[in-house]
């Protein structure tokens, strides 16, 4: 199936070049993908969206959405692209029936027209529909840009950082919904800084510092995770975590909700090279016995620092934990490439 | 017994008919990392607006570091820090003009702000940013920063309004690793959230629910009542019933 | 065409549902007509005046009454000595004496001219001067009426809103004033500041990447505006008529064309401004700051631009509502029809082609 959305290269800067937004990023989304960009604000996310959405031009590089160049061909664009901006909050003052109406004129259709595509979300907030937009909590709102976007029935949907403040259970349901969509064949680029989210999408591209650190399906980029990680916890996990992270063989360890994520040095069937450019992390088999020893191992230290209720296992890493090996692997590419400048 | 830095008795905060908070009642130990949930809406902002001497409950009472909300709001601001993501610090200053301004306002003297900023940007690594506009900063350094300058002043207690929103994960963490540090040295932590992953570092958490306080109890406790070993499902289960939504 | 009906339709919603907007743009006429036309005039009435008539003849008694038929003077005294007026002064409650030498009459019929003395309190100096004015003309308009056929013996300085003011109705002339000083406001500021409004909000990121073509955006902004405007300036005719009793003399037709001009001009700058800033403050900052205290300071309703130098005068060339403020006032004021103002209206119409033709031109289609 063809790219629907191709980029390449793209580069762009802010204050005449003085902070580079985006660094050759390079991606393409196939047809009918949800596809989703993982990373924190200021990440070179919401540049990406709007180059690709033609209201800004970037330094160099290319894209194309629907076969149409974004520079070139805007207003082809623009006819086929639904967009909600990261800031976007609608007309406070106007009703969300209003609201509605006014999108759906201004992108030249009716809300009767596309009531099959926005339906299952248009009858959640029709009971509000005289209520002022202003007046509407952050998950309705966000129903409310969804549908605003999508009604003018676009090919591509572009969405950035749509579920950033919204509580738990609205992000749950907007999720939900952006399933649907893909259902009725919309090709969906979505953005957000939140991890756990990244495995709704088919596939991600993480994105840290304006650089693309890894693109593939989520459960790629956790099976290529090099290393064996381990959770541990115990009565006193500060402690705990302070204590991993002073031993010399640790390698990393974080804080992961209840537990701590660690991974240790110096394993013998880790293949520990750089990564390539794109950022491709090696593979590995671990024997069970050295998962055993590692987990004596780590059960030895926590007991010699006097911990009580200990409890260690090996696990399964997320996204998050991938985000931040490659995320402290590309400090360590940024910080070679610096030294061999110098 | 413990000492309790913020006791909170049937604490009701109403507008017109509607109530925004509704009886809320629950007691902070020193040097607890207390973890207020709540969906959009549920009540938070304005019962934090009340512990912080910014706002007058309707009735009940509480007090915050042995002084009433009620009457004693001065020196209820004079011992909590406050933090916010969408207020920090003064983009146009330095690292040092902040940290010398918000000391300033706390009333710490010239040598104490001297001593703690040198030893502050020692710690953080700032050594050579001291000087340069905190708008040029990183977003994850500006919000350690700005938690950081929210200490400055030896504070009881540090409320934070959702501290990491949008930061990276890894600056997460070391953010997270700096709230442990000040909770160690006894301050009390009271910080919302909306990483379920962060709930589980509190000590305890409570979730409200239009204007009530649904839940209050460890994680793990928590987890155990909702049958569940995730924080995302606990939160989901109490949090799907509520009625009402608005900012 | 139905897209920009709606949109038009929009943009009356967001006024009307703004209290504030409507309160800048009807409250704000009325509290400057009624400021301007009642409290603020530079006409100076109820001056104390004492008068020391040494000559007690036909003439100074003449003249005496006619200060006192104006209404412009209040005489606490007739006959007063000289020491007297120093005591009269220090103990405040006069602001002027007028002196009659005691062989006035004397002097004007054997010698052809003869001197009174006005002594004015100058610790106000415009006061004074004004004083001075009022009882130069005054002497001046008997001696014209007494004499009409002697040669010119006094030099009579008048000003010259006298002379279009013969009902003496001072707040007339601020009205043409005051009404380009609301139009620019409303039209200028407001309209830059609804479009900003837009890219706070986010929402013409939308707009921008709807199938709507941009520049559209601009013509669907200036049309409610416009005719918002259109009705701001009746809501000031109507004012001025009713609550100060001006009479319109010239063409009702050609004031409005004139004031749409002027509106077009402003909405011009406007959409200039939404052009050049993405905060809503700076827009309005832009606007108050940049085009309000210019149409104060150079449109010479405040501010006399014959008593400025030459710099001066000449930078009030570039301002719009200095040429709007001569056409509205020999329009309305004078009762005067195109023929006498189509040089001012040609400037107008260029600034507004030149204007609107950068509004248009810059007007991004992308961000930043």
């Amino acid at each position: 199936m063809p790219a629907t959305v191709s980029v390449q290269n793209l580069i762009k800067t802010y204050d005449k070049g003085k902070v580079l937004a985006v660094d050759k990023v390079s991606f393409d989304v196939k047809a009918g993908e949800l596809f989703g960009l993982i990373g924190a604000d200021g990440a070179g996310k919401s540049s990406i969206f709007r180059i690709l959405t033609t209201v800004l031009l970037a330094d160099s590089g290319t894209a194309t959405l629907a076969g149409y160049d974004v520079v070139k061909d805007y207003r082809e664009i623009r006819n086929r692209v639904g967009y909600m901006p990261g800031k976007f909050s609608l007309y406070q003052d106007l009703t969300i029936q209003e609201n509605l109406e006014f999108f759906a004129t201004v992108f030249g259709t009716t809300i009767e027209a596309n009531m099959d595509l926005i339906r299952d979300i248009y009858d959640q907030i029709k009971p509000f529909s005289n209520r002022r937009a202003g007046k509407l909590s952050g998950g309705m709102k966000q129903k409310l840009a969804l549908c605003c976007a999508l009604i003018h029935k676009p090919e591509v949907l572009l969405l950035d950082e749509p579920t950033t403040g919204v509580d738990v259970v609205s992000r749950k349901e907007f999720w939900e919904m952006l399933k649907k969509l893909k259902a009725q064949g919309i090709t969906i680029i979505v953005s957000t800084p939140y991890m756990d989210e990244a495995k709704r999408c088919e596939r991600i591209a993480l994105i840290q510092n304006g650089r693309i650190m890894s693109v593939d399906t989520p459960g790629n980029i956790i099976r290529a995770y090099p290393e064996k990680l381990y959770a541990a916890k115990s009565d006193n996990i500060y402690r705990l975590l302070k204590d991993f992270r002073s031993h010399p063989e640790t390698d990393r360890s974080f804080a992961f909700g209840e537990y701590i994520h660690i991974s240790l040095k110096n394993d013998p069937t880790v293949n520990r090279q750089l990564p390539t450019a794109n950022c491709q992390l090696p593979t590995v088999n671990l024997q069970p016995s050295t998962v055993n020893r590692q987990l004596e191992f780590l059960n030895r230290i926590a007991a010699e620092n006097n911990h009580t209720g200990i409890q260690i296992k090996e696990i399964e890493p997320g996204i998050e934990d991938s985000f931040i090996l490659l995320m402290s692997r590309n400090d360590a590419t940024t910080n070679l490439q610096k030294t061999t400048e110098k | 017994m413990e000492e309790k830095v913020i006791v909170c008795k049937d604490l009701t905060k109403q507008f017109g008919d509607f109530y925004a908070v509704d009886k809320i009642s629950f007691d902070v130990s020193k040097g607890e990392i207390f973890g207020f949930l709540g969906a959009n809406g549920a009540g938070k902002t304005t019962a934090m607006r009340i512990l912080c001497g910014l706002s007058y409950p309707s009735s009940g009472e509480a007090t915050v570091a042995g002084f009433s909300v009620r009457n004693q709001q001065e020196s209820i601001k004079k011992n909590i820090g406050y933090m916010s993501q969408k207020f920090s610090l003064y983009e146009n200053l330095s690292i040092l003009e902040n940290i010398e301004f918000f000391g300033g306002v706390y009333g710490v003297s010239r040598k104490d702000i001297r001593e703690r900023s040198d030893k502050l940007i020692q710690d953080m690594g700032l050594q050579k940013e001291a000087k340069k506009m905190v708008g040029s900063l990183p977003l994850g350094w500006k919000q350690k920063l700005a938690f950081s300058v929210s200490i400055f002043h030896r504070p009881k207690i540090v409320f934070l309004d959702e501290p990491t929103g949008g930061v990276d994960p890894v600056t997460r963490r070391q953010f997270w690793d700096m709230i442990y540090d000040a909770s160690a040295s006894g301050i009390t932590i009271f910080v919302t959230t909306h990483y379920m992953d962060e709930a589980e570092y509190c000590n305890r958490i409570s979730v409200m629910v239009d204007g009530k306080m649904e839940a209050l109890d460890s994680p793990a406790n928590l987890k155990k009542r909702y049958a569940t070993d995730s924080m995302d499902e606990v939160f989901y289960k109490l949090a799907r019933g509520a009625r009402r939504s608005g900012d | 065409m139905k897209e920009l009906l709606v949109f038009i339709k929009k943009e009356f919603k967001h006024v009307f549902r703004d209290p504030r907007t409507l309160l800048i743009m009807f409250g704000l006429p009325v509290a400057q007509i009624v400021l301007f036309g009642f409290a603020l005039t530079s006409e100076v009435k109820n001056i104390d005046i004492l008068i020391a008539d040494n000559s007690k003849d036909m003439i100074s008694t003449q003249i005496t009454d006619k200060i006192k038929a104006s209404r412009y003077f209040i005489i606490q005294e007739k006959n007063i000595g000289g020491t007297d007026i120093d005591r009269a002064f220090k103990r405040g409650g006069v602001q002027s004496v007028l002196i009659f030498p005691a062989n006035f009459s004397n002097d004007l019929s054997h010698e052809g001219k003869a001197q009174v003395q006005i002594i004015a309190d100058g610790t106000d100096p415009n006061t004074a001067k004004t004083i001075v004015n009022y009882l130069t003309a005054i002497i001046g308009a008997y001696q014209q009426e007494k004499f009409p056929t002697a040669s010119l013996r006094y030099q009579i300085l008048t000003e010259p809103r006298m002379l279009y003011n013969e009902e003496d109705n001072g707040s007339m002339n601020f009205i043409p004033g005051v009404m380009a000083l609301i139009l620019m406001l409303v039209c200028t500021a407001l309209t830059s500041v609804s479009i900003v409004k837009e890219k706070e909000l986010g929402t013409m990121e939308i707009l921008l990447v709807s199938p709507f073509k941009p520049v559209m955006v601009l013509v669907s902004k200036a049309v409610p505006y416009f005719i918002l405007s259109l009705i701001n300036f009746t809501l000031i005719l109507l004012l001025s008529v009713f609550l100060l009793h001006i009479d319109i003399k010239g063409s009702i037709l050609l004031l409005y064309m004139e004031s749409a001009l002027f509106i077009l001009t402003c909405l011009s700058l406007g959409l200039m401004i939404s052009n050049a800033t993405n905060a809503q403050q700076t827009a309005l900052l832009i606007s108050m700051m940049g085009m309000m205290l210019p149409t104060i300071i150079f449109t010479g309703f405040i501010f006399p631009l014959e008593n400025m130098p030459w710099v001066l005068r000449t930078i009030s060339n570039i301002v719009p509502s200095k040429w709007y403020f001569l056409i509205i006032k020999s329009v309305m004021l004078k009762g005067l029809g195109l023929q006498y103002v189509w040089k001012e209206t040609l400037i107008l119409m260029v600034m507004t082609a030149v204007l609107l033709t950068i509004a248009i031109k810059k007007f991004k289609i992308r961000l930043q």
